[in-house]
């Protein structure tokens, strides 16, 4: 009984940091499949997070936070646009960009506004995101094995988590049941034929890269306002590029993109777990080691064990009419 | 007489200085399959693409059955019930048939009932053009010939009433050529308008009720097709014969420098681009190649330079195999004293954002002449840019330039300098005077009679028959990967006309 909890609760936490890296990674599917790569999910992110906080602070709403957190975070989503889709520069560089902008105002905004050392006040609880309980959540705890699985693992999380959850099934229907994502598909594929048929490639690019902004967004408030209780400078750390590994390994699929979320996630739950318990044999593994773990899965995998992952045939190249 | 489905008015279009169309004047009547030929580059994919709405023409008036029409983008030429297949085909490779054909015209938001609707349409067009294809299958894994029925449609379904096909048939083998003409009649039968793109002479001929020609963006002339004949077409696509006779002795051949053995070439799509060519050049001799764009000149060339690799066959240098399967390294080559003037130069020859001196050597930049240890030495390799400069006439005469701002004519010179300087034993040339002024195309073709002088051999591609006759002391002929004849350098151009045409060998089949 001892084991199962505690394999639950490493199953809780594997759910609770895997969800902003979900919400990143499925952001990231949509700007990809239409062939707009984006390197800022961090920057939009992080962005995200610091409106969140710092909203959720003035308005003692987890709500308006959510509201602002997506309002910047496509704001940034449609510099990206306007540098990459309008402009046809470099998407590289400019997500680049869009990193550093973030990194850096956040931390600026918050001293100027908070004096609290760049991050933002900490919220009470009725500002955040809180865990809901499901119904019947208490009545089933005692049944052995289904209850405390129910309670412990499905039962319990915000709202944002379900809401990520729900977006994988969303995200499939969309691409493949709807004349959005077929164009979508067609335009990370080969923009020249969706121009031919008439369809206009910047304008589906920028739907797409406002997708992507509407997710990160949500990604940033979860982090601010559901996980955390404020923003704290740099509070992504990293998320966002781990998001992209995801996308990769999943070949830039929905619930394939879920599942490997869900081992980045759980890999980050076990190095938090692992702090300080020496394993046997080996030791006590240092932490840097176990967080460098997902990066290391990823270039292993990727260099033998998933496949060949093919992008988007068109992601990364501005669209030019042909001369 | 009805109305024309199509009549351009003094379209007129630039690309910067490029000159695409020039004040064209056409009428497609009502279901006819109308031909519009001209070399690669004349402008007729330009003027196509400004009839489907991809350009805007500068000025000049569309109409379409009789009334005036704009077209500013793709949907509106959709609208107007023309259909283009392109090309390149524009389809998404890893999409069914079916999606393909339904991408742009979905009907509603969500695709369920759309795809219902699509599919019996399918169907029903299947059934009237004998156009059966699995819709469900994947483009990528369909041959070339059904990506193409696939196209087409893709216009049908998008209830196109006069359809443009740009190059149909440079991707296809000869019997799915031979289908798809059998689909235009069709089409024509069933009141459709069509007008077929290409440069192939056979095509024309074989499908079209009339025939345009274009030739450097203007519209030169417009003939019924059965009151017209290859040679006149083929006259007229190449233009007025400019007297290009250059100065030359006798040629003194001398030994095989490179000998061709039954060469065999695919490009990637895998469609035969050279057929089992097999040729020899001796030194002191130009052998020229003529032939139309496109009919697998440029693989020759390329293959034998070292930078495709060719299927089956043999190259011989000086008697030495060349390694062709693996594709030979190009540098390997030159060491080898093959030297090779590509045609492209934009593409291959020059890297434009250089400076002229920096193009004087590129390729032979580790030789020691221009080294300094393990360093360039800048010094000697001006001093030998400004050596070729002069030698060459290139103008303006800075070695620190860019080479983007030398004109076409200069360019060329620089690539000739930069190969002709280091004294190769074979020399390969791919369109010497392509977009070069008159003063330099005699100087070029000076340097290269030369080059045939001091012992060298050479072998000529062009597109410009005058050139090949002029050049040449041999000449073969080139169609459809195949070198279909050989002739001496007096052979007429309607002779020659002919077997680039692909006439003679189809005579000789039936």
């Amino acid at each position: 009984m001892e084991s199962l909890t505690t394999i639950l609760q490493l199953f809780d936490s594997t759910i609770r940091l895997s969800v902003p890296l979900l919400l990143a990674c499925l952001a990231g599917l949509y700007s990809e499949r239409a062939g707009i790569f984006d390197i800022g999910l961090e920057g939009k992110m992080l962005a995200g997070a610091f409106a969140a906080g710092a909203a959720a602070t003035w308005f003692g709403s987890a709500y308006i936070g959510l509201f602002a957190a997506v309002l910047i975070s496509v704001a940034l989503g449609l510099v990206h646009g306007f540098a990459s889709i309008t402009h046809r520069g470099n998407q590289i560089v400019s997500g680049v960009a869009i990193n550093f902008i973030a990194a850096g105002t956040t931390v600026i905004l918050g001293q100027a506004w908070f004096s609290q050392g760049g991050r933002t006040p900490s919220l009470p609880n009725d500002a955040r995101f809180n865990p809901i309980n499901l119904p019947g959540a208490q009545a089933l705890r005692d049944v052995p094995v289904i209850g405390p699985i129910y309670y412990e693992l499905i039962s319990g999380h915000s709202i944002l988590v379900y809401l990520a959850f729900a977006m994988v099934p969303f995200t499939w229907w969309v691409l493949y049941r709807t004349r959005f994502g077929l164009r979508l598909r067609a335009v990370g594929e080969n923009p020249a034929a969706v121009d031919t048929a008439g369809v206009s490639v910047p304008w589906l690019r920028y739907r797409a890269v406002i997708c992507c902004g509407v997710l990160c967004g949500v990604a940033g408030a979860y982090l601010a306002t559901a996980q955390g209780a404020g923003f704290v400078k740099d509070m992504t750390a990293g998320k966002g590029y781990i998001a992209l590994a995801a996308l990769i390994f999943a070949k830039w699929r929905p619930v394939q993109a879920m599942f490997a979320c869900l081992l980045f996630g759980f890999l980050d739950a076990v190095a938090i777990r692992m702090q300080g318990h020496p394993l046997p044999l080996i030791g006590e593994v240092p932490v840097q080691f176990m967080q460098a773990l997902p990066y290391i899965l990823t270039v292993v995998l990727l260099a033998g064990f998933i496949g060949k992952a093919i992008p988007p045939k068109a992601g990364g190249v501005a669209y030019v009419k042909e001369r | 007489m009805a109305e024309p489905a199509i009549e351009l008015v003094g379209i007129d279009k630039r690309f910067g200085a490029v000159h695409a169309n020039r004040d064209i004047h056409l009428r497609v009547e009502k279901g006819t399959i109308h031909g519009i030929i001209g070399e690669n580059g004349a402008g007729k994919s330009t003027l196509m693409s400004i009839l489907y709405g991809f350009y805007q023409a500068d000025s000049g008036d569309i109409r379409i059955n009789g009334t005036m029409a704009s077209i500013p983008d793709p949907n509106a030429a959709i609208a107007l019930g023309i259909g283009m297949v392109h090309q390149h085909f524009m389809l998404v490779e890893n999409f069914t048939v079916l999606e393909n054909v339904m991408l742009g015209v979905e009907g509603a938001p969500l695709l369920k009932n759309g795809i219902a609707k699509a599919r019996a349409e399918l169907k029903r067009l299947e059934r009237e053009y004998q156009l059966d294809v699995d819709p469900d299958a994947l483009i990528e894994e369909l041959p070339v010939g059904l990506q193409q029925r696939v196209e087409i449609l893709k216009a049908l379904y998008r209830g196109a009433e006069i359809l443009v096909l740009d190059e149909p048939t440079g991707v296809l083998t000869p019997p799915e050529a031979d289908h798809l003409f059998r689909i235009l009649e069709q089409l024509k039968d069933q009141g459709k308008t069509i007008i077929l793109i290409t440069h192939k002479l056979r095509e024309i001929m074989a499908v079209t009720d009339n025939v345009s020609v274009m030739r450097q963006g203007a519209m030169v002339a417009t003939r019924k097709t059965e009151e017209t004949t290859v040679e006149e077409l083929a006259e007229l696509m190449v233009g007025r014969r400019v007297l290009l006779r250059v100065q030359k002795g006798e040629a003194k051949p001398a030994e095989i420098k490179l000998s061709v053995e039954n060469l065999t070439v695919r490009d990637s799509r895998g469609v035969v681009m050279v057929e089992n060519a097999s040729f020899t050049v001796r030194g002191g001799e130009i052998v020229g190649i003529a032939g139309v764009a496109g009919n697998g000149q440029s693989q020759l060339i390329e293959t034998i330079a070292g930078i495709r690799t060719a299927v089956s066959g043999r190259v011989l240098l000086d008697g030495q195999v060349i390694d062709i399967t693996g594709a030979a390294d190009p540098g390997e080559l030159r060491d080898r004293g093959l030297a090779h003037v590509p045609e492209d130069r934009h593409h291959m020859g020059l890297v434009l954002a250089f400076e002229e001196y920096e193009n004087s050597i590129l390729g032979y930049h580790d030789d020691p002449l221009y080294l300094n240890g393990p360093f360039l030495d800048l010094d000697a390799i001006q001093a030998d840019a400004r050596k070729k400069i002069e030698k060459y006439d290139i103008r303006p005469s800075d070695p620190r330039l860019k080479t983007a701002n030398f004109s076409g004519g200069n360019q060329q010179k620089i690539v000739l300098a930069r190969e002709m300087e280091r004294d190769p034993g074979v020399l390969i040339i791919g369109q010497p005077t392509r977009g070069v002024d008159v003063g330099a195309i005699e100087f070029i073709h000076k340097r290269i009679i030369e080059m045939r002088d001091a012992g060298k051999a050479v072998l000529l591609v062009s597109v410009e028959l005058d050139e090949i006759r002029s050049l040449s002391d041999r000449i073969l002929v080139m169609f459809a990967g195949r070198i279909v004849g050989e002739r001496d350098s007096d052979a007429s151009e309607g002779e020659l006309g002919l077997l680039m045409a692909g006439v003679e060998q189809q005579e000789a089949a039936e």
